[in-house]
C-alpha cells in the first residue's frame, strides 16, 4: 500500500455515488491530486470541503497510478469570503484556473505557497485584487508563459513601457510601439508596481493576463477560459466603473 | 434463464439504480414486491405510470406537478409579492415541509458551477426576472446552499435583480440541536456575525 501526506487547497468536488465525492487538491510537494473521499457529502464533512479549503490529507492506494481515496481533516476554512462577491469571485476563478491548467501530479511549490497567501487575503486586506493579479502573473510564469516585464522589446529602453506584446510576452514602451500600440496589450501600472492602486488599473492587468492564460489554455487540448475567470473580470470591471464615487475607481 | 426470470432481473437491474439501493438490497426489495404483490407491487406500478404520464414541470416556477401551473402558483393566496428562490425541487420541498413561508417559488435547477460548466443560461434566471417584473414582486428570498456555488449563484442573481425588489437571503447559523464543537469556524464566524439581542 503506497500512502503520502501533505497539506493542500480543495480545488473542486464532484459527487461520486451516493455517499463519496472525488477531491480534487493542490499540494505543495505533490502538486494537483485526485482522490475519492468516503463521506464526502455528509454533513459533517461537506462544510469542510468547500472550493478554497485549506486541509490536511492522507491519501493511500495500492499502486502509485490507481485514483486512491483521501482521509482528510479540516485545518482552515475561508468561509470569510462566501459575503464578498468579489472576493467569491476570485476564489472561484482561482480554483477554476488551477484546475484547469495545472499538470495532475507535478510539484509547483511556489506556486502552491503564493495561492495559500492569496486565498488568505482574500476580502481581508484592501490590496488583495492586486496580490490576485500577481498571482496570475506568477501562474502565467509557472507555465512557461511569464511576462518580461522589465525593458522594451523594441528599443531596450526601461521608461515608459506601457503595452504587452501579445505574442511575446515582452512590455514595450510608447516609443517602441509606434502605429502599433492599438495591436498591443495594456500595460497597466499595477503590473509594474508603480501606480497609486484602482480596479480599472487591475482590470486592465487581468485583461492583458488572461490573453496569455487563454492562449494557455488553448494549448494544453484546446480549453476555454474558465467561465469563472470571465466572471472575476467582468465583476472587477464593473465595481471599477461602478456609478458610487466609493465603488469607482480606489479600492 | 426463462422469460419471468430475465423480467425480474431486468426489475432488479432497474431498481438498483435508485438512490439509497444497491443490487442486494434491490433484490430484497424486488422479493418483497413479490410477496405483496397486490397490496403493494400493482398500486405501486400504477401510481408510477400514472405519474410517468402526468408529471411535469410548472412553467411558471419550476416545481413538479401534474398541471401546467402548480397548486401553489395557481393558489391566489400565496400571490404576497414574496419568492422564494431553491436550487431544485427538493429544497421546495423541504420548505413546503416546514410550512413557514406562505409566497411562491422559483426553482432554478441547478447552481452556477465553473467545474460543470453551468451558466446563467442554463439556469431558469431569466424567467425568474420576467416574474419579478410581471408579477409585482416586493420581495426575492434566496435560499440557497451556504456552498461556494451556491453563494455565486445568490450574488449573481442579486446583480441581475439589483433595483427591482427587495432581496434577502436565509440567515446562516447555529443549527437546531448543532453544537458549537462540531461546526466548522465558516458556520462559527457567520453565526457570530449573525448575533441578535436576547
Amino acid at each position: 500500500m503506497i500512502e503520502w501526506r501533505d497539506e493542500g487547497v480543495v480545488l473542486s468536488v464532484r459527487k461520486h455515488g451516493e455517499t463519496s465525492v472525488l477531491l480534487e487538491v493542490f499540494t505543495q510537494t505533490r502538486g494537483r491530486c485526485t482522490g475519492i473521499l468516503r463521506g464526502g457529502v455528509s454533513r459533517k464533512m461537506a462544510p469542510h470541503i468547500q472550493p478554497g479549503a485549506q486541509v490536511a490529507l492522507v491519501w493511500k492506494a495500492r499502486l502509485e497510478d490507481h485514483l486512491g481515496h483521501f482521509s482528510v481533516e479540516p485545518l482552515r476554512s475561508r468561509a470569510q469570503v462566501l459575503e464578498d462577491p468579489l472576493a467569491l469571485a476570485a476564489l472561484t476563478s482561482m480554483t477554476a484556473l488551477l484546475t484547469q491548467l495545472l499538470p495532475e501530479r507535478e510539484a509547483h511549490s511556489y506556486l502552491y505557497v503564493d495561492t495559500q497567501k492569496v486565498l488568505d487575503r482574500l476580502g481581508r486586506d484592501a490590496h488583495w485584487p492586486l496580490s490576485y493579479l500577481n498571482w496570475e502573473t506568477a501562474l502565467l510564469e509557472e507555465m512557461g508563459y511569464g511576462l518580461d516585464l522589465s525593458r522594451c522589446a523594441v528599443t531596450g529602453s526601461r521608461d515608459d513601457l506601457a503595452f504587452v506584446s501579445p505574442r511575446t510576452g515582452r512590455a514595450v514602451s510608447r516609443r517602441g510601439a509606434g502605429d502599433w500600440a492599438d495591436k498591443l496589450l495594456p500595460l497597466p501600472q499595477c503590473l509594474l508596481g508603480q501606480a497609486p492602486l484602482d480596479y480599472i488599473d487591475i482590470a486592465r492587468g487581468l485583461k492583458t493576463t488572461g490573453h496569455f492564460i487563454a492562449r494557455l489554455a488553448g494549448e494544453l487540448g484546446d480549453k476555454p477560459m474558465p467561465a469563472a475567470r470571465d466572471r472575476f473580470l467582468d465583476r472587477i470591471t464593473r465595481k471599477g466603473s461602478g456609478p458610487s464615487g466609493e465603488e469607482a475607481g480606489g479600492f | 434463464m426463462n422469460d419471468a426470470a430475465r423480467e425480474i432481473e431486468a426489475l432488479i437491474a432497474l431498481m438498483a439504480k435508485l438512490p439509497g439501493l444497491g443490487p442486494r438490497s434491490a433484490r430484497r426489495a424486488v422479493l418483497h414486491l413479490l410477496k405483496k404483490r397486490s397490496r403493494v407491487m400493482v398500486p405501486l406500478a400504477t401510481a408510477m405510470a400514472e405519474v410517468a404520464t402526468r408529471a411535469r414541470d410548472c412553467v411558471t416556477c419550476g416545481n413538479i406537478g401534474t398541471a401546467e401551473i402548480c397548486d401553489i402558483c395557481a393558489s391566489d393566496k400565496r400571490a404576497t409579492g414574496e419568492i422564494c428562490v431553491v436550487e431544485d425541487v427538493a429544497d421546495l420541498w423541504a420548505m413546503e415541509r416546514a410550512q413557514v413561508f406562505g409566497g411562491r417559488y422559483h426553482v432554478l435547477g441547478g447552481t452556477l458551477s465553473a467545474l460543470d460548466a453551468i451558466g446563467p443560461d442554463e439556469l431558469r434566471i431569466p424567467q425568474l426576472k420576467a416574474r419579478v417584473r410581471d408579477e409585482g414582486v416586493r420581495e426575492v428570498i434566496l435560499a440557497l446552499g451556504a456552498t461556494v456555488d451556491g453563494q455565486t449563484t445568490a450574488h449573481y442573481i442579486a446583480d441581475e435583480l439589483g433595483g427591482l425588489c427587495t432581496l434577502t437571503s436565509l440567515a446562516q447559523g447555529v443549527p437546531v440541536g448543532g453544537e458549537l464543537d462540531y461546526l466548522d469556524e465558516g458556520t462559527i464566524s457567520a453565526a457570530l456575525r449573525a448575533r441578535k439581542g436576547l
